[in-house]
């Protein structure tokens, strides 16, 4: 019985422990987004503007740089669907049908989750690991006395880095996926690229493609916010780093899907 | 003792600290004065860092005050600190340094975030503070490629690059070799002469400290022991700082009962 009685004691202990942490932890972003656009509007009245540079330098390392991996994932995934759409949509005879299909599976769903899981994986674990060293070696320490806004100097210009370029990347994913499909349908159905590209933009309305950027403006948040909360919270070492970073992308891409699951629910509506 | 009529620059009263629920800082109290190098030394877990770290303001105590240059920052707003932490450098244990950043760029980091000076005189501040610390030359180097003792001189060079009012030590001497160590020291000293700097070192090396404090904090678990002159400190009976100069262990008595209690881990 008192074995019985303890592990419940534990059981909800810890529970109780990690609702708590997990709330705290919601309520820290939340501050980190907020305080982040207190520097980005007030921050030249206290003379801590953000600068620009830093803003350049974030938005090439997230945007930019991912250009290449951006590009063949999204062609890849173009190609991907076509290769599906043609295949069932065949057993109706509707192989035609397959432009729409794309259109709107890419534009809706597809260019935005995949791109946001994408650089999840790759600035959001970088943040986090370039955060997590900067706390165990004090950077962050240093800045602050320095009488340096960590949040200013570090997450401001990542976060509106982010929430340029991840919408930036998904339209450009947008295209890069629809060539490719095109170029499949070309090359199984004959049909042309002129005619696809017609067909498309038939389809297509501006809602289509903002759904995905609206969509990927929020993943943009979580990312940051998500990968700079676990990089300044990292106390124990390398190894915590290591966790932080592991930590930061499991939890951003989990929270991609179930925010874009809501979103897809709410705008279906 | 304190003979002058200038005001302390740091003073602390009745602090006490928390980290999460146990007490760090036991009701400290103590005064730095103007041009004054202050030890605070102690053991390890005497509480000593987490002194200096409310000394900079990166906490929030549980209660007590903390004035620096007369205000006291356990009330001021963010701003406010802000504009005092201009006139405050340190030297972290590690050095610091931003490691995307080479040195140059490191030392005038300070001067570009707080200043709008140009590019050049910026660039020709930094190179004095380097030339101080016996790092001129090293500014395109990354904090990577330099040995310990040179990180802690560019550290040094940073935190004085804005030529504070205060200036504060972690471990000035941690993993240096006793030569760099010495050096470190002379420099600490050479800058006190230079800009009539008030100094707080924390560190629990006996060498460095009797080289280079005017007086001497000693804290022990929380408290202070004592305040006072090198030779005070020296000549004091107090048998836990007479263990501590002796590098003699410490001799605690078990309490049985507690001990049992802290074995299974009841709190009440």
């Amino acid at each position: 019985m008192a074995t019985l009685a303890s592990a419940i004691r534990q059981f909800t202990e810890k529970l109780g422990r990690t609702t708590v942490n997990g709330i705290v932890e919601f309520g820290y972003s939340i501050t980190l987004f907020l305080e982040s656009f207190y520097w980005l509007v007030f921050g030249y009245r206290r003379n801590q503007a953000v600068k620009v540079d830093s803003l350049f330098a974030q938005m090439m390392q997230i945007g930019i740089a991912a250009i290449p991996i951006v590009f063949v994932l999204s062609f890849v995934i173009g190609i991907m669907l076509a290769i599906q759409g043609i295949a069932t949509l065949k057993t109706f005879g509707a192989e035609s049908q397959v432009v729409l299909g794309i259109a709107l599976s890419v534009t809706r769903e597809f260019s935005p989750l995949i791109i946001g899981i994408l650089v999840a994986g790759r600035s959001g674990s970088a943040l986090a690991a370039r955060i997590g060293t900067m706390t165990i070696s004090q950077e962050i320490d240093a800045l602050r006395v320095i009488g340096v806004s960590p949040v200013r100097y570090l997450v401001t210009p990542a976060l509106v880095a982010m929430m340029i370029m991840l919408p930036t990347l998904t339209f450009f994913g947008d295209l890069v996926a629809l060539l490719g499909g095109a170029i499949y349908s070309n090359l199984e159905l004959g049909l042309s690229l002129t005619a696809y590209a017609d067909r498309s933009l038939e389809i297509l309305t501006v809602d289509d493609v903002m759904q995905g950027i609206w969509k990927s403006l929020v993943f943009a948040v979580i990312i940051v916010l998500v990968s700079f909360s676990n990089g300044f919270s990292v106390t124990a070492g390398a190894e915590g780093v290591g966790k932080a970073t592991t930590r930061s992308v499991v939890l951003s891409i989990t929270y991609i899907i179930i925010a874009d699951m809501i979103f897809t629910f709410i705008l279906t509506h | 003792m304190n003979d002058s009529a200038e005001q302390p620059v740091i003073e602390v009263s009745e602090l006490v600290t928390h980290y999460g629920t146990r007490k760090i800082l036991d009701g400290v109290d103590m005064t730095v004065n103007a041009g004054e190098i202050m030890v605070i030394m102690g053991g390890s877990g005497s509480g000593k860092s987490t002194l200096l770290r409310y000394l900079l303001g990166l906490h929030q105590p549980t209660s007590g005050s903390i004035k620096l240059l007369g205000h006291d920052i356990t009330k001021l707003s963010a701003k406010e600190v802000q504009e005092l932490r201009k006139q405050m450098g340190v030297s972290f244990q590690g050095g610091a340094l931003f490691n995307s950043m080479n040195i140059g760029d490191n030392v005038c980091l300070p001067l570009r975030e707080h200043t709008n000076l140009d590019e050049n005189t910026m660039r020709i501040m930094s190179r004095m503070k380097l030339e101080v610390v016996n790092l001129a030359g090293f500014e395109n180097l990354m904090p990577a490629q330099l040995s310990g003792g040179m990180i802690k001189r560019a550290a040094l060079a940073r935190a004085i690059v804005m030529d504070p009012k205060l200036l504060f030590f972690d471990e000035p001497s941690a993993g240096l070799d006793p030569v760099a160590s010495v050096e470190l020291d002379e420099l600490i000293l050479r800058i006190r002469k230079a800009m009539n700097t008030s100094i707080v070192v924390v560190t629990h090396e006996l060498d460095s400290t009797f080289r280079i404090a005017d007086r001497i904090t000693v804290l022990d678990q929380g408290k202070i022991l004592m305040i006072g002159s090198v030779d005070e400190i020296r000549n004091c009976d107090n048998e836990r700082i007479q263990n501590l100069l002796n590098r003699k262990a410490r001799e605690t008595n078990i309490d049985a009962e507690a001990y049992i209690r802290r074995l299974t881990a009841e709190t009440s």
